[in-house]
């Protein structure tokens, strides 16, 4: 099992994330954004957080325009794995791999803190370790996590039961609580609570141990 | 050539910096405001002298990456 960590100027969770794959057992190899193609038998990809390019234009939008998100998008066409976190979400919504918007928090603070999320759904490869309906906690750390889409989308999302985690009380605007949503194919996640600051027990938090497990369980038997 | 970009979020959009705009105008006195939004705005040097080629240049421009669609509007003027 293989996980590709995209790194940009500017990511700050990258090796966070490169940790959270490799102890999960993944080998994980790290690609600057300059690249135009991912390392061969690649499963996932993960977008880390961070201010890719400084937050310039829009969160996110530079980075979604970079060399290896071209290739980013051909694995997932293909049916690939990918995760994004935090600035990652936001990337993966630039690119349109998923649906909506998000914007600056309603309260216009930055807000850091660890937050309980209701597992909406586990039918996915990232929360089938998860019971539909529990709670788990994971850090957030976001200025632009206020997820906004038109109401086809949000009727699509929970329609398709492609929400995979809400606030359980109102953080930051978002829509129905959405704090991350799956594709359609289930095999994309954006999420801007950080499941890799939750991994282990040295961190405080084990709730996002799951995901990685789970995952590395879907690359094997992929 | 120049053209310049205004970028807006599109209505209906909730925009909490302008709310957060118009009530620290409220707070120095100005009480006849109702609405704020902002927007951007981002001018070009371009190269192209046609101004019909160079609108629709920005254009794609703006659909590719200045403007994010799903939540703003934009509006392209030639100088």
């Amino acid at each position: 099992m293989k996980a590709a960590v995209l790194v940009f100027p500017g990511s700050n969770c990258d090796r966070d994330l490169a940790v959270a794959f490799r102890q999960a057992g993944f080998q994980v190899e790290m690609v600057w954004h300059k690249e135009t193609s991912l390392p061969n038998g690649i499963d996932i990809v993960g977008v880390p957080g961070g201010f890719s390019f400084g937050d310039y234009l829009r969160c996110g939008a530079i980075a979604a325009r970079s060399p290896i998100v071209s290739a980013l998008k051909s694995h997932v066409e293909k049916g690939g794995y990918a995760i994004g976190i935090c600035n990652g979400f936001q990337v993966l919504l630039e690119t349109g791999l998923l649906p909506g918007a998000l914007m600056r928090n309603a309260g216009l603070k930055f807000i850091c803190r660890t937050v309980d999320l209701e597992v909406v759904t586990a039918k996915s490869d990232f929360t089938r370790g998860y019971n539909a309906g529990t709670t788990v906690a994971y850090p957030v750390a976001h200025h632009d996590g206020n997820y906004q889409a038109t109401d086809d989308i949000r009727k699509a999302l929970k329609g398709e039961d492609r929400i995979a985690f809400r606030y359980t009380e109102g953080i930051n605007g978002s829509v129905d609580n959405i704090a991350g949503i799956l594709s359609e194919n289930r095999r994309v996640l954006g999420l801007m609570p950080h499941p890799e600051r939750a991994a282990e027990l040295t961190l405080g938090l084990t709730d996002g141990e799951a995901m990685f497990r789970t995952l590395a369980g879907a690359a094997v038997d992929a | 050539m120049k053209a310049r970009v205004h970028i807006m979020l599109k209505t209906g959009v909730l925009d909490p910096q302008g709310e957060a705009v118009r009530h620290a105008l409220g707070s120095l006195g100005f009480g006849g405001v109702e609405g704020v939004r902002q927007g951007k705005v981002i001018e070009l040097d371009l190269t192209e002298t046609d101004p019909k080629k160079a609108e629709a240049e920005v254009t794609a421009m703006c659909d590719a990456l200045l403007a994010n669609t799903v939540i703003e509007r934009y509006e392209v003027e030639l100088l």
